[in-house]
């Protein structure tokens, strides 16, 4: 039977088991909007095209699944910049449908045309202008494989409204014909034998982990890998998660705000095992003298990322999961000489341990609200309930991810490569529509919260009970504290003192406020809120000029840490 | 170091963008780039002249390879190739000049293509070297115009068999 691009868009993200879209609609895309409700898909409407994007992209991280955006051509589509740009840099699968002018107007500076297709380019993983819909079927078949297969990332495709209206015979393609794209899964097993080889002999062995042990959803055997060869584990900022952060072995996270035994375990370290991360310069510091006596191990499923910055003396190419899988194999079938190598390293042990006890993660509590008791005092109360965390950029992100101890996959979302302030929220929302029952936190500025605060009226429309937790410090924190350190204090452009009333501004939505200024207030507004069965804002008056410390200035080894 | 490199793509609308966009957006240099259908119309064949480090040249064949639509990438640098640019010169001719521009004609295979009063077009093929050399040779008596396709590259045939099997699986 003949159907409509339109019905085969819809019929093919269910084939593609997608439950949720997140929109906005506009004339490009009416036709598909008028299908919509035929369909078992969920739409949810957004306030801004970009919170659909960061909505698709949370919900994609929390579960492991391709996200799905939907919005119109012109201003439609060029909102999806940030969250297409934001999802590329961090890896996330998702497909994002944009509307166009009709095919024949293309090229014309017609009404709301914008060449979508060239604009997102550098920002996608790849993207599709559909010229006709007879090919509409590949394309979207193609598009979800390429978005969740190999390293993923985001596949746009532009959808012409004529190409929406024709029809033809549906037959969704069972498999996908892409000659020039075939990533390697399997690691070679040469190089993961070379690799074992390797840390058989190392004396002071470090694992340092990045996101790409979460997307590939290796938690589990990098755990069981670190704990059978009592090898400690640092993570990125994208790796929180992937290894239990209340375990001995761990050494929290590592870079610019990393700890202080982090940073010097892998300054110190004669063998490095990166699995699934990039060398990322807010991690390695100054590249030169980052982990200088090491050899480094790098396993990813991008051949790109092996070599980029540092050289790799081991390179396996190959998915995170699997590899260490194979690994675990070896270390089962040589478990005596994996054994005594476990337990050759004590002295190492010993000294990451005196590096925890000389400098912690710390503050000082005064008669104001210290954002890190904010977030230490959620971790207290919630850590048990395993919640999903996202955050907001700025000191705000660099909080969360220090003061609260991730011990799950997926419970940590947070925009790493870009830094888009305004993610959180909406990325938010997202893992609340995937988790309904889940606690689902967002860390907060109060410069981010403000980047994408209409999306208060998406929560409360379809009563996604996201607690929104902003550490209003009354400034552009991070810029203010590099202000602070390396510019005089010269406090250009990042006071903002104006800023609207957070309780009353969330009542006026119908969600729900709470506002705290003391310390002594902190533990009890935080548990109402999160006992409120609604979307919260709650807004703690917090210390305006404090720091996140550890801090590497940029440009500089990572042992060089300004300390509290 | 210059390299040459050759790409085998879909012949996909936006291709050409998407490459010459990599090389810019990460800083890449392109010195020249070819492009024409292969046998298969499905198929196209690019050269791109590079200039880089090793390192660099192992990032671009790596982010070339990343693009879902390139099919195949030849590093020709280190491997028995022959290459080929068409150039078109003109120089000028005038008076006495004129036998001894024929004479450096012939030396260098080149062929006229077109004769005025003033001025001779000129039609060379071969290595990047010799259009090179061909140009300083002509520079004395006033070249007025050069128009050159850039560098393709093939590798020679081993035992039998091309070195770089690159028809599309
Ligand atoms: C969209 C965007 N614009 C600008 C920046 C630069 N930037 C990084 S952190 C920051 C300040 C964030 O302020 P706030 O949300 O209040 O967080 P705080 O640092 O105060 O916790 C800015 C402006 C950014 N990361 N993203
Ligand atoms: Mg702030």
């Amino acid at each position: 039977m003949k159907k409509t691009g339109a019905q085969i868009v819809l019929q093919s993200l269910q084939i593609e088991g997608v439950k949720v879209v997140f929109g906005y609609p506009g004339g490009a895309v009416i036709n598909l909007y008028d299908e919509l409700p035929n369909y078992e898909v969920k739409h949810y409407l957004v306030r801004h095209e970009q919170a659909a994007v960061h909505a698709a992209d949370g919900y994609a991280r929390a579960t492991g699944e391709v996200g799905v955006a939907l919005v119109t051509s012109g201003p439609g589509a060029t909102n999806t910049v940030t969250g297409l740009a934001t999802a590329y840099m961090d890896s996330i699968p998702l497909v994002v449908f944009t509307g166009q002018v009709p095919t024949g107007l293309i090229g014309n500076d017609a009404f709301q045309e914008a060449d979508i297709v060239g604009i997102t380019r550098p920002c996608t993983k790849h993207n599709y202008l559909v010229k006709s819909v007879k090919e509409l079927p590949r394309i979207i078949k193609e598009a979800f494989h390429i978005a969740r297969s190999g390293r993923p990332g985001p596949v746009l495709i532009d959808l012409p409204k004529d190409v929406l209206v024709d029809t033809t015979i549906y037959e969704y393609p069972e498999t996908v014909s892409l000659p020039g794209y075939n990533p390697t899964f399997e690691g070679h097993p040469g190089q993961i034998r070379k690799a074992l080889k390797a840390l058989l002999k190392a004396k002071r062995p470090v694992f340092y982990v990045g996101g790409g042990a979460i997307l590939s959803d290796a938690a589990e055997v990098l755990t069981e890998l670190a704990t059978r060869l009592r090898i400690p584990v640092t993570t990125t900022l994208m790796g929180l998660g992937a290894f239990p952060e209340t375990h001995d072995l761990s050494l929290g996270m590592l870079g610019m705000h990393g700890t202080y035994r982090a940073n010097m375990a892998v300054t110190e370290s004669d063998v490095l095992f990166a699995i699934g991360a990039r060398f990322d310069d807010r991690v390695t510091g100054r590249i030169d003298e980052f982990a200088p006596d090491a050899k480094i191990i790098h396993v990813d499923v991008d051949p790109t990322s092996i070599s980029k910055n540092v050289k790799v003396h081991i390179p396996i190419v190959g998915d995170v999961h699997d590899v260490l899988d194979k690994m675990l194999v070896v270390v089962n079938e040589m478990s005596e000489e994996f054994q005594a190598f476990a337990d050759s390293h004590d002295d190492w042990l010993a000294r990451i341990a005196k590096w925890k006890d000389m400098h912690k993660l710390d503050y000082i509590q005064e008669e104001v609200i210290k954002p890190q008791y904010v977030v230490e005092t959620i971790c207290r109360l919630t850590r048990d309930q395993e919640p999903i965390i996202c955050t907001e950029v700025g000191q705000n992100q660099m909080w969360a991810a220090q003061f609260y101890d991730y011990t799950r996959p997926r419970t940590w979302l947070s925009s790493g490569g870009l830094g888009t302030m305004g993610y959180g929220f909406p990325a938010a929302l997202g893992a609340q529509v995937a988790f309904p029952d889940r606690l689902v936190v967002d860390i907060a500025g109060d410069g981010s919260i403000q980047m994408n605060i209409q999306e208060l009226a998406t929560a409360v429309q379809y009563q996604l009970p996201v607690k929104v937790i902003i550490l209003n410090n009354g400034y552009l924190g991070m810029v203010r504290q590099w202000q602070e350190l390396f510019f005089q204090k010269h406090y250009s452009a990042t006071e903002m003192s104006t800023a609207p009333d957070f309780v009353k501004l969330a009542e006026a939505y119908g969600a729900a406020g709470l506002r705290a200024t003391h310390p002594r207030e902190v533990e009890a507004t935080l548990k109402k809120a999160f006992s409120i069965d609604k979307p919260v804002f709650v807004e703690f008056v917090v210390a305006g000029e404090e720091n996140v410390y550890p801090m590497v200035p940029a440009g500089q080894p990572i042992s060089k840490m300004l300390l509290v | 170091m210059k390299h040459v490199i050759g790409v085998l793509v879909e012949n996909e609308f936006g291709v050409l963008s998407r490459i010459s966009g990599l090389f810019s957006g990460r800083g890449f240099n392109i010195e020249s780039l070819t492009v024409a259908e292969t046998d298969d119309p499905a198929i196209s064949r690019m050269t791109i002249v590079t200039l880089g480090d090793d390192q660099i040249v192992e990032q671009i064949t790596k982010q070339l390879n990343k693009l879902i639509n390139v099919i195949k990438v030849i590093d020709f640098t280190n491997s028995d190739h022959v290459s080929r640019g068409l150039m078109l010169v003109k120089v000028s001719v005038e008076g006495s000049k004129r036998l001894e521009v024929l004479k450096l004609i012939e030396v260098f295979r080149a062929r006229v293509i077109d004769m005025a009063a003033k001025s001779a077009i000129i039609e060379i093929t071969g290595s990047d070297m010799k259009l090179r050399a061909f140009l300083d040779v002509l520079a004395p008596y006033g070249i007025k115009e050069v128009n050159s396709t850039g560098i393709v590259a093939m590798n020679r045939e081993v035992k039998g068999r091309s070195r770089h099997k690159i028809k599309a699986a």
